[in-house]
């Protein structure tokens, strides 16, 4: 009766399943775009600087706006498996435990990444920023950026998620380690729009590339000690 | 005595958290198709047992062979194998029974799994709530639903911890139904209880585990009456 679940079989199972609960819920998506929205409407206000500086400022207020919120989402990414014990049926099944990971990385970047789509032009309307370098190297930034934070968020919210006050604990532990991906990504982010040299910047770049890779490696090897913690 | 391999032989398990001996050197063994029922006091290490077996934690010494497979080597393969129906639901109370039991299916790799979804949902009187939100269940309802994601990928060895906690009559009935037809089709049972006469009804081995170690192991059949002078000797 049974056939062999393959990693990737079982990632996808894990990952529909999530997307169906946050579709039934909509808990991470609107917590998300919400947190952001009402950041981008506070800064807007309480930033009164000349367009010039603004330029300096804005590509740390986008990021903190969208990592502060991730962390919103992060926190709800294995609520549902803490119910009813749901985490345990995950941990027995017949695959290999960082799908787990993986499908909660895949679910957890595709809510970020849709809410940064939301999220990115209000931002620069608020603002009154233009964009005069390439929206591609733009989304790529977006992606290398919030995969970095997904990948590790993800990983500790796993950790977290055993503890009573996860969601006291997480930030205090995701934030120390995100801090590469928080400078790699504001600094690239003003490069683009302070119209500087990709040679100037790609040094963040290479950083984030190179973040993202080590963080793509490390569940492989820590996630099914990290669920037994 | 069968010649085969024992689906599960436990030598010298012990599992300790921090200074505390949770589990300390148990040993026994269980063929294919026996049905052992594990008792012992709140705190004796029985569900730490269980989950031992269930490879959702590690021995901190000794080893556990199932199916003569040392576990460490290949345990997806040997997870496969494994039901698991804990007092605790596994379900998502968002989703629908079908919706948890089709994805339950999916991760264990069945080749149809929306048409076991139905058969089982139907098997355990479920099948007219079955497009609706778990969360809307009765406990009744939800323990049904568990036993059929225990079930649905028929699994060699079937562990149950306390599972007739919070179970209305209908639904203990039903339950020793699933126990009775699971055994009949060789599958092997553990089960944790601390009701004597549920827990010792379809048992052919019956044991007692007290402050971490296994102080009894029945070699056949005990009556409920003889099991608790045996208990009330040994745990008090």
């Amino acid at each position: 009766m049974t056939l062999k679940p393959s990693f990737p079989r079982a990632v996808w199972a894990m990952l529909v399943k999530d997307l169906r609960l946050e579709f039934h819920t909509k808990e991470m998506f609107s917590a998300l775009l919400i947190f952001a929205l009402l950041v981008a409407v506070a800064f807007s206000f309480a930033f009164d600087v000349a367009p010039e500086g603004l330029r300096e400022v804005f590509p740390g207020m986008i990021w903190v706006a969208f990592f502060f919120a991730g962390m919103l989402a992060l926190n709800r990414s294995f609520a549902s498996e803490k119910q009813n014990g749901c985490l345990q049926a995950l941990m027995l099944g017949p695959f290999d435990r960082s799908a787990i990971y993986f499908a909660k990385v895949i679910g957890n970047l595709l809510v970020m990444l849709a809410s940064e789509v939301v999220l990115t032009p209000l931002f620069f309307i608020f603002f009154d920023m233009r964009l005069d370098g390439s929206i591609w190297l733009l989304a790529a930034i977006w992606l290398l950026a919030t995969f970095g934070f997904i990948a590790v968020g993800t990983l500790l919210s796993a950790l977290a998620a055993q503890a009573r006050a996860s969601e006291i604990l997480l930030p205090i532990i995701v934030f120390p380690v995100i801090t590469p991906v928080v400078m790699a990504a504001v600094k690239s982010t003003a490069g683009l729009l302070l119209g500087a040299r990709l040679v100037d910047y790609a040094i963040w770049l290479k950083l984030l590339v190179a973040y993202d890779l080590i963080f793509l490696a490390v569940p492989f090897i820590l996630f099914e000690y990290l669920l037994e913690v | 005595m069968s010649q085969a391999a024992p689906l599960i032989e436990a030598r010298h398990l012990a599992k300790r958290y921090g200074e505390r001996d949770v589990l300390d050197d148990v040993s026994f063994t269980l063929h294919q198709g026996q049905c052992l029922a594990l008792f012992g006091p709140n705190g004796a290490g029985k569900s730490t047992l269980l989950k031992l077996v269930a490879m959702l934690i590690r021995p901190s010494n000794g080893e556990l062979y199932l199916d003569g497979r040392r576990v460490g080597e290949d345990q997806d393969a040997l997870r496969r194998r494994i039901g698991v129906l804990s007092h605790q639901s596994f379900v998502y109370d968002a989703l629908s029974a079908r919706e948890n039991l089709v994805f339950y299916g999916q991760l264990y790799g069945l080749a149809q799994p929306a048409e076991r979804a139905d058969q089982l949902l139907s098997q355990v009187g479920l099948d007219l709530f079955a497009g609706d939100p778990v969360r809307t269940f009765s406990r009744g309802m939800i323990q049904r639903l568990a036993i059929a994601r225990a079930l649905l990928h028929d699994p060699d060895l079937l562990l149950l911890d306390e599972p007739y906690t919070g179970l209305d009559q209908k639904a203990v009935a039903m339950l020793d139904d699933e126990v009775d037809r699971a055994k009949a089709a060789g599958t092997t049972i553990f089960l944790i209880s601390h009701d004597f006469a549920e827990g010792l009804r379809a048992a052919d081995r019956a044991a007692i585990l007290y402050r971490g170690r296994l102080r009894y192991f029945s070699d056949g059949p005990v009556s409920p009456e003889d099991f608790a002078q045996t208990y009330q000797g040994l745990v008090g």
